[in-house]
């Protein structure tokens, strides 16, 4: 049993791709030593990655695979020998077992007599099978950018390989990737160590070895000293606290090699820019410079931020650093000042004329277009959504929707675009539009992602669905549908928003999908491909964010797919009695039901076709299933019509003693006529009674 | 902070150029002046864009004024300009130690590395128009974006076997963190030995951003430039024409059919297109179009130059 270390030493690694890299590499190589039986299955294995490079380390490495015995059986012995002598049958059998025809054992098997021989494979040394299969999975690796960079462009690589480490023990395995062989050296932090090789002996020593030459190789380590200097740090400052934010400590961790107390910054700005926006400043100092943001005891942004550094320095060297960092900073925010008082000449409601010069979608013309089309619709929802007594200021949303695109035409919005809407919203605001508008404004991109807040307001939530069914009724009208893994205009996301903000909004909106759907296209096919779209993305929102079993969302929206909310609250409700053995036997009684139905269909029988058959003529089996069913069908509906899904759910399963006699006790494809419609009619009309919530017969049920 | 101005003895602007033209010849490359048709950036020179092309090695290095005319701020913006400097060095296969070589670059113009944060962060660069891509990352010193590095893996459209490695240094933005000064103006060009008067780059072109700045957002007359764009245009689509038969033609003529006038006459075309950009006479519905027909020039040029050194390649073999 040896150790193993693998390292593959590249130049700087793009951050966002580092995390998934590490761990398909070290799935990869676990997999490929349980495949090639070197390590015990389940065999734990630590990974490591910086900037620079990628390892893997794992224990108990077999040197060498065991043999293995085959058993191979060939012809008959009354085939293989003649007369005593061996036939050509037993020569070739004896040549493909590699063995001398003597040397053939003889069985017994129930058929008879026949030929055998016990094939050894020899195991390979680990050394030959990882140096055989190691480069494949190197290969593997998937990056979202990668390129070719010898001559002749013998690989594809995320970056240009630089060295590689391959120790079984303290042996090398000897083999080449990316024209680099395998060896056991390794390199240093860039600055902080400089160019000189580390020779490693044995692969325990890999960690220890890098930290003496400045790199942190475990990226979890780094994250850790990363948040504790900037605690550190942070603390300096009365009351301060660093703003949180995962997305941004997890590139900087990825952007690093080194991480100490003496690696961050906290720099401070002149408080004059605090009267530029909030969102403004953060998006500069997080989206452009990779700073953390410092806010005060109230939550309010303080005029610091804080750099995290891909080295170290003393205080004075921290000084230099700061400087720099900070000057940067000025000239950014600058940059910001002029342009949010540059776009002040212009005020929004001047812009709208200037969106006929902005495509949104070649076909689809300008945003001056856009704005009339969302704008409609927008206030068309807002009309059905008022007469069903939601609350909407219309004026507000009319408003909102009018000006919500002419943020693009913004300098500020061109050099930040991410924050558009933002943007729109608060120079709306400083322009004195009402609070309404201009908070319809700033969240009309909202949500951006499945884990991103809904608008905070009804007009928001209608300006954000109408521009979203806009956009995707657009794109479908024109055929450009999103396929497999492509959708070049997130029309994923955008239907994923619509889902979201129906099944979230603070204040319910009583939209349905189709509504949505139908008005947002006057082209009858679009509509359809729309609203099964929309449907896909609600089952997707209940198994994704609602982390609804797939049989259940299925069983839901095979009941009913129209109203958000309801669907989500009957996946709820299924979901919460799904456990019970009453629900789980009536589920798979309706899925006999269905299936007894379907058969019958196949023979021409319908459940439709009801016939009178008298009282003292029917099973009583049947007669209770009918009576039960009855008395609880009333039950049902009105605890549906209350929404009380799970007590509804809960009186259907109380079925269970009738329709388990029922099918025990009765064959419903009698030979009467009469009978066998009877039957089928009533189980036509169970399903029928109770398929209001889900369609049980798709409930996955352990029998 | 006078304690960390003391410490930097700060390069001037042409001490700058000199110390990293100085550090790339003794790498081997060629010095080669800067090109002296208007480009918006120092890949858009021909020792850049056509050298790229083919097989034949190349080290070469130079200072590339970049104009982009809608960048230009009539001066006023102390960090935006309408022409900056590049120097942009060129090497194609890119050596091993090519990092290396481009951090040691920065110790030749004063910036030590133990003093300061430098990351390479992940900055893919691509030119549509050109047809040409290539992965690579952006340098931050200290948070200050100063260095475009860029492995070449695309140009015209076709790959590039061997690959290039290109260092772009923003000149300016460089000059002014060494000097340590919040204005592009205020950054010293020269200094006099005998009177100490120190030259400042606002001395030397504050007038050309002003000046052009007012040409092409408030002058440049919009139907004449349509006018240039739609005569370089029709001269460069000619001579691609003419380049079709480059195969029929004797060797002398090969030799000087003028793929590399077709080149300039493209370039033309694109800073024409810059120019009605900056004036706002390009709609967006029309943008799409203009570019593409730029595109057609420029990728049909480097086809062509490609094609030329192939055919010029080939007929050498066979003399």
């Amino acid at each position: 049993m040896a150790d193993f270390l693998f390292e593959i030493g590249l130049e700087e690694v793009p951050a966002r791709m580092i995390a998934d890299a590490e761990a398909e590499l070290k799935r990869r190589i676990l997999a490929l030593l349980e495949r090639e039986r070197l390590v015990e299955s389940g065999a734990t294995l630590n990974s490591f990655s910086t900037p620079r490079r990628m390892a893997v380390l794992i224990s108990n490495v077999a040197e060498r695979q065991q043999d293995t015995s085959e058993e191979l059986i060939g012809p008959s012995t009354k085939v293989a020998f003649k007369e005593g002598a061996a036939t050509p049958a037993a020569i070739a059998f004896a040549k493909k077992a590699g063995v001398a025809v003597e040397a053939l054992k003889t069985i017994v098997t129930p058929k008879g007599e026949y030929l055998a021989a016990t094939l050894i494979k020899t195991g390979r040394s680990a050394s030959a099978v990882i140096a055989d299969e190691l480069p494949k999975e190197l290969t593997s690796i998937y990056w979202a950018k990668s390129m070719y960079w010898r001559p002749g462009k013998p690989e594809r690589f995320v970056r240009p390989v630089r060295w590689m480490i391959a120790l079984l023990g303290e042996e090398i395995v000897p083999f080449e990737f990316g024209g680099k062989p395998a060896g056991r050296v390794t390199y240093g932090h860039r600055v902080l160590f400089g160019d000189a090789a580390i020779a490693i002996q044995t692969p325990s020593e890999y960690e220890a070895a890098l930290l003496d030459a400045y790199v942190i190789a475990d990226a979890e380590v780094r994250r850790h000293k990363i948040r504790k200097a900037l605690d550190r740090i942070t603390r300096t400052v009365d009351g301060a606290v660093w703003r949180e934010d995962h997305e941004l400590i997890d590139t900087l961790t990825h952007l690093t090699e080194w991480a100490s107390d003496q690696s961050v910054i906290l720099g401070s700005f002149e408080s004059q820019y605090l009267t530029l926006p909030e969102e403004v400043l953060v998006t500069v100092m997080r989206d452009h410079q990779k700073y953390l943001a410092v806010e005060g005891s109230s939550g309010k942004l303080q005029p610091n931020f804080l750099a995290v550094l891909n080295t170290e320095a003393d205080d004075d060297g921290l000084a230099l650093i700061r400087h720099g960092n900070e000057r940067v900073l000025r000239a950014r925010f600058n940059d910001a000042r002029f342009f949010w008082e540059f776009d002040q000449r212009i005020s929004l409601k001047d812009r709208v004329k200037l969106l006929e010069n902005v495509t949104f979608q070649k076909e689809l013309g300008s945003y001056a277009a856009k704005t009339t089309r969302v704008r409609e619709l927008a206030l068309g929802l807002a009309e059905l959504a008022i007469s069903r007594s939601c609350k909407v200021d219309g004026v507000a949303l009319d408003e909102a929707a009018t000006l919500a695109k002419t943020d693009l035409t913004a300098e500020l919005v061109k050099e930040f675009t991410e924050l558009q809407g933002i943007v729109g919203g608060l120079y709306a605001k400083a322009q004195g539009l009402s609070p309404v508008a201009s908070d319809a404004i700033y969240d009309q991109y909202l949500p951006g992602s499945m884990e991103d807040a809904v608008p905070r307001t009804v007009e928001g939530s209608l300006l954000s669905i109408a521009d979203k069914a806009d956009t995707i009724a657009g794109m479908f009208g024109l055929g450009m549908e999103p396929t497999g893994s492509k959708d070049p205009f997130a029309l994923r996301r955008a239907a994923n928003g619509i889902v979201k903000i129906l099944a979230e909004s603070s204040t319910p909106l009583p939209l349905t999908l189709s509504e949505v759907a139908g008005r947002a296209t006057a082209n009858e096919a679009v509509e359809v491909r729309v609203r099964q779209f929309l449907i896909e993305r609600l089952d997707f929102y209940l198994r994704e964010t609602r982390g609804q079993a797939y049989d259940v969302a299925k069983a839901v929206l095979a009941a009913g797919s129209d109203n958000v909310r309801d669907a989500v609250a009957r996946a709820e409700a299924v979901t919460a009695v799904r456990g019970s053995a009453d629900f789980e036997a009536v589920s798979a009684a309706f899925k006999r039901m269905k299936n007894i139905l379907a058969q019958a269909k196949e023979k021409g029988y319908s459940g439709a076709d009801s016939a009178v058959v008298a009282a003292d003529e029917t099973h009583r089996a049947q007669l209770d299933l009918q009576n039960a069913a009855e008395s609880v069908r009333e039950k049902v509906l009105a605890l549906r019509s209350q929404h009380s899904y799970i007590a509804s759910l809960e009186a259907v399963a109380t079925l269970r003693p009738q329709v388990d006699a029922f099918f025990d006790q009765v064959m419903i494809m009698d030979p009467d006529d009469r009978i066998r419609k009877s039957r089928l009619a009533l189980l036509a009309s169970i399903i029928r009674s109770f398929s209001g919530i889900a369609d049980f017969s798709e409930i996955v049920t352990a029998g | 902070m006078t304690a960390i101005s003391e410490r930097k003895r700060a390069l001037t602007f042409q001490e700058l150029l000199f110390r990293l033209q100085r550090f790339w010849a003794d790498q081997g490359c060629v010095l080669q002046q800067p090109y002296d048709v208007e480009v918006g950036a120092g890949t858009m020179s021909p020792d850049t864009f056509l050298r790229v092309l083919g097989p034949k090695p190349v080290r070469i290095a130079y200072a590339q004024p970049s104009r982009r005319p809608a960048d230009g701020r009539y001066g006023e913006n102390p960090n935006r300009l309408f022409r900056h400097t590049q120097l942009q060095v060129i090497l194609k296969p890119p050596p091993e130690r090519i990092q290396e070589l481009y951090l040691e670059s920065l110790e030749a113009i004063g910036i030590n590395l133990r003093e300061h944060d430098i990351k390479f962060e992940e900055d893919n660069w691509e030119w549509p128009v050109g047809g040409a891509w290539g992965v690579g990352w952006q340098v931050m010193l200290d948070g200050l974006e100063i260095t475009q590095f860029t492995y070449f893996q695309q140009c015209g459209g076709m790959d590039l076997d061997p690959i290039c490695g290109e260092i772009t240094y923003g000149l300016e933005r460089i000059a002014g963190f060494l000097q340590d000064v919040d204005s592009i103006y205020d950054i010293v060009w020269a200094i006099e030995p005998d009177t100490g008067r120190k030259v400042t780059y606002g001395e030397m072109r504050l007038a050309e951003e002003e000046q052009f700045s007012a040409y092409s957002f408030d002058y440049a007359e919009v139907p004449k430039l349509w006018e240039h764009l739609r005569l370089y245009e029709s001269e460069c689509l000619d001579l691609l024409e003419k380049s079709k038969n480059m195969d029929e033609m004797d060797s002398l003529t090969l030799t000087r059919f003028p793929v590399l006038g077709a080149y300039e006459l493209a370039l033309k075309c694109s800073h024409v297109f810059n120019l009605l950009d900056a004036r706002g006479a390009i709609s967006v519905t029309e943008r799409v179009g203009v570019m593409a027909r730029i595109r057609s020039l420029v990728v049909g040029v480097a086809k062509a130059h490609a094609a030329q050194g192939e055919l010029l390649t080939e007929r050498r073999a066979k003399v």
